[in-house]
């Protein structure tokens, strides 16, 4: 039984005459929590960006496993929308939530591909309609109460404090039903505190089977709840291991010359 | 043969005149990312002080160079002025709004000059005093290029030059394209940029107003809504060369005039408007980037 | 000595504005009589107007700064159509209330009276229509007059050439329109906002000036005449008859149009307009089908402009190309913009004030465009979200145990 859920090769990424993904294998198995990380600059939210379609990359193939088969899908040549559906769903570096709804629909919005109404059901209120529309907010509000944000239900999503909006957009991204759920940087700008809720959160989400692959900056996060770990730097992949194997990994050590990984 | 050159030369006369009012188009855009709607009315009010103030000089019984000089330096100034207070009003407070609020106010803005001149003036057409004289050396070939081509042609050059020296080796023009580059490391230069964007709504509005002059004169006459067609047709123009680009504008006007001139010589002038109309959504449709303009990559 | 500093910018302001308006308020010249008038008194007028315009402004400026500081009392100054609008039942007795009233209108008031209100209702359908594409999904589409004038040149046509009847031709022109308006959507809407905005407005003056050019098939600028009015089950109606009947039949239209575009709103397709409009990539990394959605919004908005210039052309029974201008189009958006972008009260509201007070203030009806583009600067700069804000629906949750 083929364990993984996702599986890149070679993905390269050009533009113009800059090179900022570099033939980049990587592989996510199923429940596991990867990490992405690298310098500023080292192309990693490049790396989310091609595989969730906003880029197109330059060459190499994506692939995700798909529900209930044991072969993958191909994402190449999707549109961001065709990879949500497909079950990679992620959150944006700098917040991209919609600022004037409120916080329950930013979550129901994150349903619309597992829902089907249109304009006529929209209209008519059927019975199929009204049923998914309720289930629509029952999901939404169960990932919130996950999430701990159940007392903003009814708040515009741009009143919230930094680190509930950073919590949101996690919701957000669950409401699609990801196989894999990609993170970046969920807690950058973070004080220590929330960091440590946030740190409960992606842990609680994974204990629930959830594969999560993350960059992020924050090293005692990254090593407290990694699998594994890929380092880029210059858009190549310049080690891959445990957190221990890459917290002794002198190619690492280098590529953050001098920062203390130990942190 | 004779025909086909009168239609190039009626074309190149369009298109430098358009070219004038696109110059506003594509700085104001590369400046602050702007659709200045507003822009048509500028010239159209640049159009109607040149009107008022050569009247009001010939029935003082001024002589024509003076009328000339004088219509223009005021259609100039005032248009600079209309088009500085409208930035103030309409645009500055919305710097940082979401990019549909500037434009709509834009429109506003539009929409509020054209009535304001209507209401304030005439709705009627206007004979525009004959500016440009029939020189006696162009006689021979009067019936295929006019001197008021001759002379918009020469103008706009001039102008164009003028502009090229400003934007390439003054301090203001160094600014404005730093300013159009980025905007918050221009800021952190010790660049004024408020002052910046306050100079480019200012020559943009000259420039306008210089078309205005040159093509009431050529035409003959004015009224209240020739800002909205000349202002679609120099946004296409500035579209077609490449919006941000001030090269790409010039040249965008001189293909716009042309296409124009050879369209309605050749095939139908029924459809004069549509032609433009149709090349506008044609390119934004299938090269939004324009000529010489660079595609825009987008930021996540 | 605030107070005095206000002062002295006013009077710079006020000094400022008489330069600037001077050639065009002032002076007016006769070129042919060769007459110059100068009419002074309008300096005069610019300088009360731009003084005391500045000092308003920089009361609210200083009163706002003041009003941010302390955030509870923003709340409570908010104002009573809120607490309405929060309320179910007081907004079901007003909405009785409401329609009782538009019920005996015409048994009221005259004829004139009618037909006028008629005009209102139809704006506010047209700026419902429109509000569903610019201010839930976003797109600045200002064109949409054109969407206007396929519908009423359908009837005008069909009726002309096959004599077909107004409820025959209602759906026929609201389809058509739609069509129309996915035709057009498909290659456009995956353009940038301003660009697009530019786009329509090119494609609304290319149908207004085909239907001016192309005489064979539109009859050219003189238009079409002698539409048959809506007729019912046969019977024929005096003017007058037929002008309430026309009036009800926008009422019956104000009201289906509301309960659809409420029921829109609140929906899978509405929300996913709204998130559209915040943020385009979150959007489809939401899993969100952009070009359908956008194309959904698109062709809505076209169906209903389509069915309102149905009725345009059968209540004036006559129509030519320059009914379709652009400035139709921004009169529209006007009505949105003032209302409240995305606020299915607030363009009702803004359709009734903008549309019957150059009516009843015949007065001001010159200033009437004049007034619409400043109505848009003003609310871009103070009030961008309009006169009331689209609230979100909210949600209660019971505590399952």
């Amino acid at each position: 039984m083929d364990n993984q859920i996702l599986k890149v090769n070679g993905l390269t990424m050009d533009f113009g005459g800059i090179r900022a993904l570099n033939s980049l294998d990587l592989d996510v198995n199923r429940g596991e929590i990867v990490a992405l990380i690298g310098p500023n600059g080292a192309g990693k939210t490049t790396f989310f960006n091609c595989i969730t379609g906003i880029y197109a990359p330059t060459e190499g193939e994506v692939y995700l496993a798909s529900p209930g088969s044991d072969t993958k899908v191909s994402l190449k040549g999707l549109k961001p929308n065709q990879v949500t559906e497909k079950g990679l769903a992620r959150t944006f570096q700098n917040i991209r939530l919609f600022a004037k709804m409120t916080v329950l629909e930013n979550v129901m919005i994150g349903r619309h591909c597992r829902t089907k109404a249109t304009v006529l059901g929209a209209v008519f209120r059927n019975r199929t309609t009204r049923d998914e529309e309720q289930s629509i907010l029952e999901t939404s509000y169960d990932i919130l109460e996950k999430v701990g944000l159940e007392q903003y239900v009814n708040e515009f999503a741009n009143n919230l404090p930094y680190g509930a909006q950073r919590r949101l957009e996690v919701a957000r991204a669950l409401a699609t039903e990801p196989l894999l759920l990609l993170l970046d940087e969920p807690a950058a700008g973070m004080n220590p505190q929330e960091t440590i809720e946030l740190e409960k959160l992606i842990k609680e989400i994974s204990s629930e089977g959830q594969s999560i692959l993350l960059i992020e900056h924050d090293m005692t996060l990254v090593m407290s709840l990694s699998d594994r770990i890929f380092v880029m730097d210059y858009g190549k992949k310049i080690a891959e291991g445990t957190p221990v194997e890459i917290r002794e990994n002198p190619a690492v050590i280098k590529a953050y010359l001098g920062e203390d990984v130990d942190a | 043969m004779d025909y086909f050159i009168e239609l190039l030369f009626s074309g190149l006369t369009r298109g430098s005149i358009y070219a004038l009012i696109a110059l506003g188009y594509t700085m104001v855009y590369g400046i602050i990312g702007l659709i200045n709607f507003a822009h048509g009315e500028i010239y159209m009010i640049g159009a109607f002080t040149a009107f008022i103030v050569a009247t009001v000089l010939s029935i003082y019984g001024f002589p024509l160079l003076a009328i000339i000089v004088i219509a223009g330096v005021a259609a100039a100034v005032w248009s600079s002025a209309y088009g500085y207070t409208i930035e103030k009003i309409a645009y500055k407070p919305l710097r940082h709004a979401p990019r549909l609020s500037p434009l709509i106010s834009a429109i506003g803005m539009s929409i509020f000059l054209q009535n304001y001149v209507l209401l304030a003036q005439t709705s009627d057409f206007l004979p525009f005093p004959e500016l440009i004289p029939d020189f006696e050396f162009m006689e021979p070939v009067a019936h295929i290029v006019g001197s008021s081509d001759l002379v918009i042609l020469i103008t706009t050059t001039v102008v164009m030059l003028i502009l090229t020296y400003i934007i390439k080796f003054t301090r203001v023009g160094k600014a404005m394209r730093a300013t159009a580059q980025d905007r918050t490391m221009a800021m952190l230069v010790g660049i004024n940029v408020n002052q910046i964007i306050s100079a480019t709504f200012i020559i943009g509005s000259a420039l306008a107003a210089i078309g205005g002059l040159l093509i009431a004169s050529h035409i003959g006459q004015i009224n209240f809504y020739i800002g909205f067609i000349a202002g679609i047709k120099a946004f296409t123009a500035a579209v077609l060369g490449g919006i941000g680009s001030i090269p790409g504008a010039v040249l965008g006007s001189l293909v716009l005039g042309l296409t124009e001139s050879f369209a309605t010589g050749y095939v139908s002038s029924d459809y004069e408007d549509v032609f433009a109309f149709s090349l506008l959504v044609l390119i934004l449709i299938f090269k939004p980037s324009g000529l010489l303009g660079k595609a825009e990559t987008k930021k996540v | 000595m605030l107070l005095i500093k206000e002062l002295k910018k006013a009077l710079g302001v006020a000094l400022w504005f008489i330069f600037l308006t001077f050639p065009i308020m002032v002076i007016k010249v006769d070129p042919i009589e060769r007459i110059i008038r100068y009419r002074w008194e309008n300096a005069a007028y610019v300088a009360i107007v731009a003084f005391t315009a500045y000092l308003v402004m920089s009361f609210f400026k200083m009163r706002k700064l003041r009003v941010t500081a302390d955030k509870k009392e923003v709340k409570k100054s908010q104002n009573v159509i809120y607490s309405i609008l929060n309320n179910k039942k007081q907004l079901t007795v007003l909405s009785f209330a409401i329609l009782a009233i538009a019920i005996i209108f015409p048994h009221f008031f005259s004829v004139y009276q009618t037909n006028v209100m008629t005009t209102a209702l139809m704006y506010v359908v047209l700026g419902l229509g429109l509000n569903i594409v610019v201010g839930m999904a976003g797109l600045l589409d200002l064109g949409f007059v054109a969407f206007y004038a396929v519908g009423a040149y359908s009837y005008a046509l069909l009726n002309y050439h096959f004599g077909l009847g107004f409820w025959v031709v209602l759906p026929i022109g609201g389809a058509l329109a739609a069509i129309f308006g996915i035709i057009l959507g498909f290659p456009v809407l995956r353009l940038r906002g301003d660009y697009l905005a530019i786009v329509t407005l090119g494609f609304g003056e290319i149908i207004r000036l085909i239907l001016e050019n192309w005489g064979e098939f539109s009859q050219g600028p003189s238009g079409i005449s002698n539409i048959s009015r809506p007729g019912f089950f046969g019977m024929d109606f005096s003017l007058e008859t037929s002008i309430m009947y026309m009036y009800y039949i926008m009422v019956i239209g104000v009201i289906v149009t509301i309960f659809i575009v409420n029921r829109l709103q609140d929906s899978r397709l509405g929300r996913a307009w709204i998130a559209l409009r915040e943020d385009e990539i979150a959007c489809q990394a939401m899993g969100i089908d952009k070009r359908k959605t956008k194309l959904a919004a698109f062709s809505l908005g076209a169906f209903w402009a389509g069915l309102i210039g149905v009725v345009f052309a059968a209540k004036t029974t006559f129509i030519n190309p320059a009914s379709f201008t652009f400035l139709e189009s921004a009169i529209i958006l006007s009505i949105v913009v003032l209302g409240g972008m995305g606020s299915i009260i607030g363009v009702i509201l803004g359709a009734f004030i903008l549309i019957l007070m150059p009516e009843y203030l015949r007065a001001l009806s010159e200033f009437r465009m004049l007034a619409f583009g400043g109505v848009m600067v003003a609310m871009m700069v103070f009030r961008p979200q309009g006169m009331i804000a689209n609230i979100r629906r909210t949600y209660k949750f019971e505590k399952q145990e």
